[in-house]
């Protein structure tokens, strides 16, 4: 479909985006492999949310070009193709009665198209989905009347159930209990090995999913780092201390030496 | 007690119209209910008593209009207001229920100028507020059955897409569903139910079929399509007994829909609580 070879899932080049007068982003490039894994980190305001959204084009960049799969965004339109949970999954309509089936059906419906109804078929890969997940109990009920971390879950199986190519998850595991949360950074890590969907993991715990990822960037309005993990763990204490303004090392879960560090408030301004 | 109703030519027709109505009005308000937009059916069945004005105004003078259902100026009214409280709830981004209060005291200050050119109430008018058995013509079963089969062919088609659209927009978009358009028609289809309904449950009292029976199905529905289900059934039962009570006691039938309607919102909270408990 005119799509151009190229081993980028997304191409971000010079991109510019501001909300009225607040610059949220600044020049940033960034260029992402088919089949990474990348972790996308940053302190709350930096615009990470703001970046997924310019990716999926909900907002319309002020500067700068977008590619998908070699596409430009203007003109993509597989978007079936790309799986999204985003980060206030939890902060939709909560009364809403839909029952958990029918929400993880909803993330098929850009699949099917208009005009065309589930079959058979589809309802099987919905029910998959959501034993994907561990939800099979709560098919029948209404999302209203599940926990947060259900919610979120439920979430993740809509955006699994149309198989995409590109998952982008922004702060999936708020809320998840730790158990789970394994169980999902290892479903992710799965996908991603086998099945080679490209994730991008927007998150504040790079120490929790250094084993699972590939990539790192680390995002503050620029883009301070991409890179692999290695070099992320090189470089890290002098990465974290700029973006975060403080001495703030990352916690990595499976070691020791566990420090109890906070990530310490900030003005979100000077960090430069 | 509704043999009655197939005695007569003009009870027919009003009993069928009542029940067209009774399963529009509540299928389309659970949309609306969802998406927190239930006062637009107020705001709009206003915008349409100013247009029923309108038309009745120039049948004083135009034998045309005299001769028209004003049902159809109604429609138009409707129509265009569902598109300006769009336009409002674009300008007033973090406001966007002012739309409904601006477009509600429009439909009433237009309206009640019209009227008073029109030289003051009169019966027409009444039935108009609060709904009618017997003024139901046959034009009005026939703009209803239209509007019910383009109702419905339209939710067979669309019914995946805006389902997705109510619970959440944004992603929706994200997954390639064509927001603007099937919104646009959303409105457009909201705009003429309720200009329709009017006739029989009253401008005054749309809104309350659009939303009382959704309000007492969101009670006791399991998932989305139960919400319908349960939404027409209330709504059936509340315009059967309106109309045979309208033509039995001489109420207008809007009173006694909204009354019934009430009766089985109550029932179902407690239902829900005896449930839970
Ligand atoms: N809709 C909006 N209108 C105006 N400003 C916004 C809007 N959304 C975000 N911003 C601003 O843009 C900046 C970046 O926000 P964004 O949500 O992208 O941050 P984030 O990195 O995702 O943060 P978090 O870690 O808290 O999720 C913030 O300063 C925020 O105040
Ligand atoms: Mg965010």
């Amino acid at each position: 479909m005119g799509e151009k070879k190229t081993p980028y899932a997304i191409e971000i080049d010079h991109v510019f985006f501001s909300y009225g007068q607040r610059d949220v982003l600044q020049d940033i490039h960034l260029k992402i492999s088919e089949g990474s894994f990348l972790a996308l980190v940053g302190p709350n305001g930096s615009g990470k949310s703001t970046l997924i959204k310019c990716i999926l084009g909900l907002l319309t960049l002020q500067k700068g070009s977008i590619k998908l799969f070699g596409q430009s965004i203007k003109k993509f339109h597989e978007w079936n193709q790309i799986g999204f949970v985003s980060q206030k999954a939890n902060s939709f309509n909560s009364g809403f009665p839909a029952t958990v089936f029918e929400v993880v059906s909803m993330g098929l419906y850009g699949k099917i198209g208009l005009f065309r109804f589930l079959t058979k078929r589809h309802k099987e890969k919905v029910k998959e989905a959501i034993k994907q997940v561990g939800m099979e109990e709560y098919m029948n009920q209404n999302i209203g009347e599940l926990s947060g971390g259900q919610q979120q879950r439920v979430f993740i199986a809509r955006a699994l159930v149309s198989e995409p190519r590109l998952l982008i998850l922004d702060e999936p595991t708020v809320g998840v209990d730790a158990k789970s949360v394994q169980n999902f950074y290892n479903m992710l890590r799965k996908l991603n090995t086998e099945k080679k969907i490209t994730l991008i993991l927007v998150t504040h715990d790079v120490g929790a999913v250094t084993e699972y990822i590939t990539d790192v960037a680390c995002l503050n309005k620029c883009l301070h780092f991409h890179g692999d993990t290695h070099e992320f763990e090189e470089k890290q204490d002098e990465m974290m201390s700029t973006m975060y303004g403080h001495d703030v090392r990352v916690i990595t879960h499976n070691h020791d030496h566990d420090h109890h560090d906070h990530f310490h408030d900030h003005d979100g301004s000077d960090l430069r | 007690m509704i043999s009655v109703f197939f005695q007569y030519d003009f009870l027919t027709y009003s009993l069928y119209t009542g029940l067209m109505i009774g399963f529009l009005a509540p299928f389309i308000g659970v949309f609306l209910v969802v998406r927190r937009l239930s006062l637009i059916s107020d705001a709009l069945s206003h915008i349409t008593l100013s247009g029923v004005a309108f038309s009745l105004l120039l049948g004083r003078y135009y034998p045309f209009f005299a001769g028209l259902n004003p049902i159809y100026m109604g429609m138009a009214f409707s129509v265009s207001g569902a598109l300006f409280i769009d336009r409002l709830r674009n300008v007033y981004q973090y406001y966007k229920e002012l739309a409904i209060p601006i477009i509600l005291s429009a439909g009433i200050g237009i309206g009640v100028v019209f009227i008073s050119l029109a030289n003051g109430f009169n019966n027409d008018l009444f039935q108009y507020l609060f709904g009618s058995v017997v003024a139901i013509r046959q034009s009005d079963f026939q703009i209803v059955s239209i509007i019910t089969i383009v109702v419905l062919l339209l939710f067979i088609l669309f019914y995946k897409e805006w389902f997705y659209l109510s619970f959440d927009e944004e992603q929706a978009v994200v997954s390639g569903i064509p927001r603007k358009p099937l919104h646009f028609l959303f409105m457009i289809i909201v705009a003429l139910v309720i200009a329709v309904s009017m006739r029989v449950v009253g401008i005054l009292l749309v809104s309350s079929l659009m939303t009382l029976p959704v309000a007492a199905a969101l009670r006791l529905a399991k998932g989305f399509k139960q919400m319908f289900i349960y939404a027409v059934i209330f709504g059936e039962i509340s315009v059967i007994f309106g109309l045979i009570s309208a033509f039995h006691l001489d109420t207008a039938p809007g009173g006694t829909i909204v009354i019934i309607n009430i009766l089985i919102l109550l029932f179902a909270i407690l239902f829900s609580k005896y449930r839970r408990a």
